[in-house]
């Protein structure tokens, strides 16, 4: 649990990040929490000759909500989301999810930031965001860039992010209706053996809309479009609960570990969403 | 004077002694890490050493190339078994009696098995040096599983001589290592073919480690110039790795020098000797310097002493009306790749024969195999007596069989096949005399405390809300009634490498009334410093707080056998009192011609010496105490101090009784304990803060064997489960909040009557959680599930149920 030799940098500013990665390209990785990358430098897993920490970067810890929507710079910690009482009243699945990751400890040092953008099928994040439909700020040597998070994970720890970009905020519409994230581990500081985030509106008896994306059930976040509009103008009655799961069974693709093997998986993800589909259909 | 007023329950009180819940002294330093842990000692000069480990299973070790890991800056050596050789230290003897490889001597037997020592000035350096060091390896066919191992061509131990006997007899196979039984195989086998009733069940104990917060680890120096080697180390018997050392280092024992310091756990895990030790001590003789070796968490799950891996065949038999007239318990035993038990030598499957429990069963029979696969060795006691935990596992799932297939309730088949508290001491059917019990008493406190029938009419409304579409959720009732055997052990029958198991308090009263004293065990966190000074304090009249408990340096502390197997206070305790008991007859003749009468004429009374008759003419410890140095007294030696050496005449049979009510979603297998309820019977309390301590920890390391904690292997021999993201250890988050309880049925062969506890509700534990799970699907059909119960297989038991729909 000792990593190899590597240079260690702290630049002031993002100009100074975006020059060293233009420089070491895939040799160079930036760092903000820590808590994904330096385990697996201490695992020798990762070999990252140069390490960029951003913690000496200003201006990617605030929280800004406004009309439209909330704006999460790339430091801003799992316990600052839990701790934000706006934030909490504008987008509360945040603080519902963040309060599922890990353990004081590490939501103490874990970023909004490194857990979407290192791309680890486990991390709660990436299915939160794709359900909120929000948007990831990349910045590079050619300036600024915006992709959906529903675009950005091609494969386990391969995202839309190209090696000299930096991911410096999440942007989330300012979610409506109801809200669940609905987790299944085995123990505190486990990823998910299956977990769902729900967002879901309704006009009277009706529902309106929704958005649902599971975790760790694919090599990425799994959006399941289907598995949304299978509840839109539904009553989210049995019927619709079950097209749903149907639905998103048909859109996650599950391996086995020890967590379980598929069969169980997939179970389990069917019950989750429905937990989650039908706590946030009561919110709603 | 104060004295003279004082009450005597002030007196009684001022003391701490036993029964007091007395604060921990070591807290103070723990708390505010002040602790001195392995790692915390820091040498002038100080190299580090590590280990290239095997990623294969089994293979041939073709070849070694050091040349570019040398190249490294920092690095001084890397020692490989051609290197132990000359030493002949390339292999080194076993606890069981087999011997281990130091480095891969030409073969790796189990993944991460030592292939190579690399020493550096410092940890960074060693790693990156273990990076560069070339192994060719030819892979040979991995045996994972015993059975097929005994069936298997391939031969795993080709240094073994698959003809000559084992260290423990005959072999079966060149893949066999012992078969050891007990009881009376031929009158069992009648019993069983003629009974009304026999239950067969077949389970699988799997294989887990006890992960001590603190991995293993040692510093060893070498002094050239006064030829005495120092091994600090996270060491739970110091004494018999220092006879060890010097058996196979040729050191003398008195140029030995091994120190445990503070100790972050152990439960088993640190009670035999590791490679790492080994290669420590070359490697500090080799450079003259001292040499650090520390485990990662990986290191330590992966290839430090394992505990289990039992599968086990039982058959019992019983009357119609359910009592029990026999038991049949076949063992095939994984032991890996070498036999590293740590077990008493003749007892090379521990105190399995425990396995009658706590019933009157007259006749039994139980045999052993043991096997060698391609898996670490090890097979400790993980916070249990010798194997215990997996006997009291086997017995109270067959119970639950048994009562199945009775179809009686298992509270009331426990309750008609208890041994009487009138049959103590009861010799049981596969060889051991239980010393006390009242196991009815015990019973029927807990079944009344936790309201069992009320919790059985809950369970059946809840079955049928169940079948009746209106819940998901089952309600299981796990019972276990367990009966402990500690303080190993009477020199008659136990030893380690032909030391008795006997242990050892030394004792000096200082002229101002305070004290030392010297134990040969050595806490890992049970509080000895705490405790034994309050037996001490009850037994010699001076304060607990004036009394320092010191362990684990073999320089000054007295021989014993170490800390394991809940034997301290059955064993050191019982030396410790004894050694009170020769201070205070010191102190009865100090105090007698200190008032100026005859010896008889002077009686003990909680911290002095009163006449009797005259309770106003006394003599304090204190002053008695001053006495002993500064009086010239006829015919009595200056000073006052006081060594015991105990050898127990028996083992002390602590008990209890548990119950766990607990909620399963069947849906995702996820289970929910709602209530603990641990009542415990260990004799003789010293302090029962302690005790509730101690009951919480194996309790919590029992929820976390019986509910997912596990070493899984792949059928390659890989470890699955090598980290804490897989293996299970449970937080304050997954813990429930414990009932605790007890009777006191005082051991009558212990001088103060105490059995030792620490390891009693792992044992009672782990069957307990079982149970609860298997009773909640009881109701569908379930009779017998393997552990651990993680939440795929409570849901696959729902789904092989047909609990899906």
């Amino acid at each position: 649990m000792i990593p190899a030799a590597f240079e260690y940098y702290r630049p002031s500013d993002l100009a100074g990040v975006i020059e060293l990665l233009e420089e070491h390209g895939d040799d160079a990785r930036v760092m903000a929490g820590g808590h994904s990358l330096i385990p697996m430098m201490k695992l020798r897993m990762a070999d990252v000759p140069h390490l960029i920490d951003l913690q000496g970067i200003s201006g990617l810890s605030d929280i800004t909500i406004d009309t439209e929507s909330i704006r999460i710079g790339a430091l801003v910690t799992q316990t600052n989301i839990i701790c934000h009482e706006d934030l909490a009243a504008a987008a509360p699945i945040l603080r519902e999810t963040a309060l599922q990751i890990a353990d004081p400890q590490v939501r103490n040092m874990g970023t909004v930031g490194g857990n979407v953008a290192n791309g680890d099928p486990g991390n709660d994040m990436p299915g939160l965001m794709q359900c909120l439909n929000a948007s990831f700020t990349l910045i590079g040597p050619d300036g600024e860039r915006n992709v959906a998070a529903r675009d950005f994970y091609e494969a386990a720890y391969m995202t839309a992010r190209e090696d000299d970009e930096v991911l410096t905020a999440v942007t989330i519409p300012l979610p409506e209706g109801g809200y669940a994230y609905e987790k299944q581990k085995r123990k505190i500081g486990d990823y998910a053996t299956a977990a769902a985030a729900v967002q879901i509106t309704k006009i009277g008896e009706t529902c309106a809309s929704a958005s649902i994306a599971m975790t760790n059930l694919s090599d990425i976040p799994v959006f399941s479009e289907a598995a949304s509009t299978a509840l839109v103008g539904t009553s989210v009655d049995d019927a619709a609960l079950k097209a749903a799961v149907g639905a998103m069974l048909g859109d996650i693709d599950p391996t086995e570990d020890n967590r379980g093997p598929v069969a169980f998986k997939k179970h389990v993800a069917g019950v989750i969403l429905r937990r989650a589909i039908l706590r946030a259909w009561s919110r709603a | 004077m104060k004295d003279e007023v004082e009450s005597r329950d002030d007196r009684v009180a001022n003391l701490k002694g036993m029964g007091c819940s007395r604060k921990r002294v070591e807290d103070a330093r723990f708390t505010q890490g002040k602790g001195n842990y392995v790692d915390d000692i820091k040498l002038d000069g100080m190299l580090f050493g590590d280990f290239v480990r095997s990623p294969y299973a089994h293979a041939r070790v073709v070849s070694i190339n050091t040349e570019e890991a040398l190249k490294v800056p920092g690095v001084l050596a890397v020692l490989t078994a051609a290197d132990l050789e000359p030493l002949g230290l390339h292999w080194m003897p076993t606890l069981a009696g087999d011997k281990q490889m130091v480095l891969a001597d030409g073969k790796v037997l189990f993944q991460g098995q030592e292939v190579a020592f690399v020493v550096a000035e410092d940890r960074y350096a060693a790693a990156d040096g273990i990076e560069l060091v070339e192994v060719e390896y030819d892979e040979l066919p991995v045996i994972v599983d015993p059975f097929e191992s005994l069936k298997s061509d391939v031969v795993l131990r080709e240094d073994l001589d698959p003809k000559a006997d084992g260290a423990h007899g005959p072999r079966k196979h060149h893949n066999h290592i012992f078969t050891w039984d007990a009881g009376d195989k031929e009158p069992t086998e009648q019993v069983l073919a003629e009974a009304d009733v026999v239950a067969t069940e077949s389970m699988y104990y799997h294989r887990t480690h006890p992960c001590p917060l603190e991995t293993c680890g040692c510093v060893a120096s070498m002094d050239k110039v006064n030829g005495k080697l120092t091994l600090w180390g996270t060491f739970q018997a110091p004494h018999a790795i220092r006879t060890v050392v010097s058996l196979i280092s040729g050191i003398e024992e008195h140029n030995i020098r091994v120190i445990s310091p503070d100790i972050g756990g152990g439960f088993g895990n640190k009670v035999g000797a590791y490679p790492g030790y080994v290669c420590s001590v070359v490697a500090s003789i080799v450079t003259g310097k001292p040499v650090k070796w520390i485990e990662d968490r990986m290191d330590n799950l992966m290839t430090t002493a394992f505990a289990r891996d039992y599968h086990m065949t039982g058959k019992i038999a019983a009357t119609k009306d359910g009592k029990i007239t026999g038991l049949h318990c076949h063992v095939t035993a994984d032991h890996g790749g070498f036999d590293a038990c740590a077990d008493p030598t003749k007892f090379p499957a521990g105190f399995m024969n425990i396995c009658t429990g706590s019933y009157d069963i007259p006749t039994a029979y139980l045999e052993v195999d043991g096997v060698y696969t391609n898996k670490a060795p090890g097979g400790v006691s993980y916070r249990c007596s010798f194997r215990v935990t997996e006997a009291v596992y086997f017995i109270e799932r067959m119970i639950e069989v048994l009562a199945i297939e009775l179809n009686m309730d298992a509270t009331e088949l426990r309750r008609i096949n208890f041994i009487k508290k009138e049959q103590f001491p009861y010799k049981a059917a596969l060889g051991w005399e239980y010393d006390s019990g009242d196991y009815h008493t015990a019973w029927d406190k807990a079944l009344k405390t936790v309201d069992y029938e009320g919790l059985r009419a809950e369970q059946a409304q809840r079955v049928e809300d169940f079948k009746a579409g209106k819940t998901r959720t089952l309600m299981g009732i796990g019972l276990s009634f367990f009966t402990e055997i500690v303080g190993a052990g009477p020199v008659k029958n136990c030893d380690i490498l032909g030391l008795g198991m006997f242990d050892s308090c030394e004792i000096r009263i200082h002229p101002t009334g305070s004290a030392i004293a010297r134990l040969g065990t050595i806490s890992q966190g049970q509080g000895h410093a705490t405790t034994f000074a309050q037996i001490l304090a009850s037994e010699i009249g001076l304060p607990a707080d004036s009394i320092t408990i010191e362990e684990g340096d073999t320089d000054t502390a007295p021989y014993g056998l170490g800390t394991y197997g809940s034997r301290s206070t059955p064993v050191a305790g019982a030396a410790t009192a004894m050694a009170g008991r020769k201070i205070r007859a010191k102190a009865q003749m100090i105090a007698a011609y200190l008032l100026e009468v005859h010896d008889n004429d002077v009686e003990f009374d909680v911290d002095r010496f009163v006449v009797k008759g005259a309770p106003e003419r006394f003599k304090t410890m204190k002053e008695i105490a001053f006495a002993a140095y500064n009086q010239a007294i006829p015919g009595i030696e200056p000073g006052l101090e006081a060594v015991s050496y105990y050898d127990p005449p028996n083992m002390t049979y602590p008990f209890g009784a548990y119950v766990c009510v607990m909620d399963i979603d069947v849906d995702t297998g996820v289970p929910e304990i709602r209530r603990f309820y641990a009542l415990d019977d260990c004799g003789t309390r010293i302090n029962p803060m302690i005790i509730e301590g101690q009951v919480h920890g194996g309790l919590t390391e029992a929820l976390a064997v019986a509910l997912g904690q596990e070493i899984a292997y792949d059928d390659m021999g890989n470890v699955k489960t090598g980290t804490l993201m897989d293996f299970f250890l449970p937080t304050a988050w997954e813990v429930p909040n414990y009932e605790t309880d007890f009777t006191v049925t005082p051991s009558p062969h212990h001088p103060i009557g105490a059995k030792g506890v620490g390891e009693s509700p792992h044992v009672g534990g782990v069957p307990c959680f079982s149970n609860a799970v298997q009773d909640a699907f009881r109701p569908f059909g379930n009779r017998h599930t393997n552990m651990p119960h993680d939440h795929w297989r409570i849901w696959q038991t729902a789904n092989k149920l047909g609990l899906h729909g």
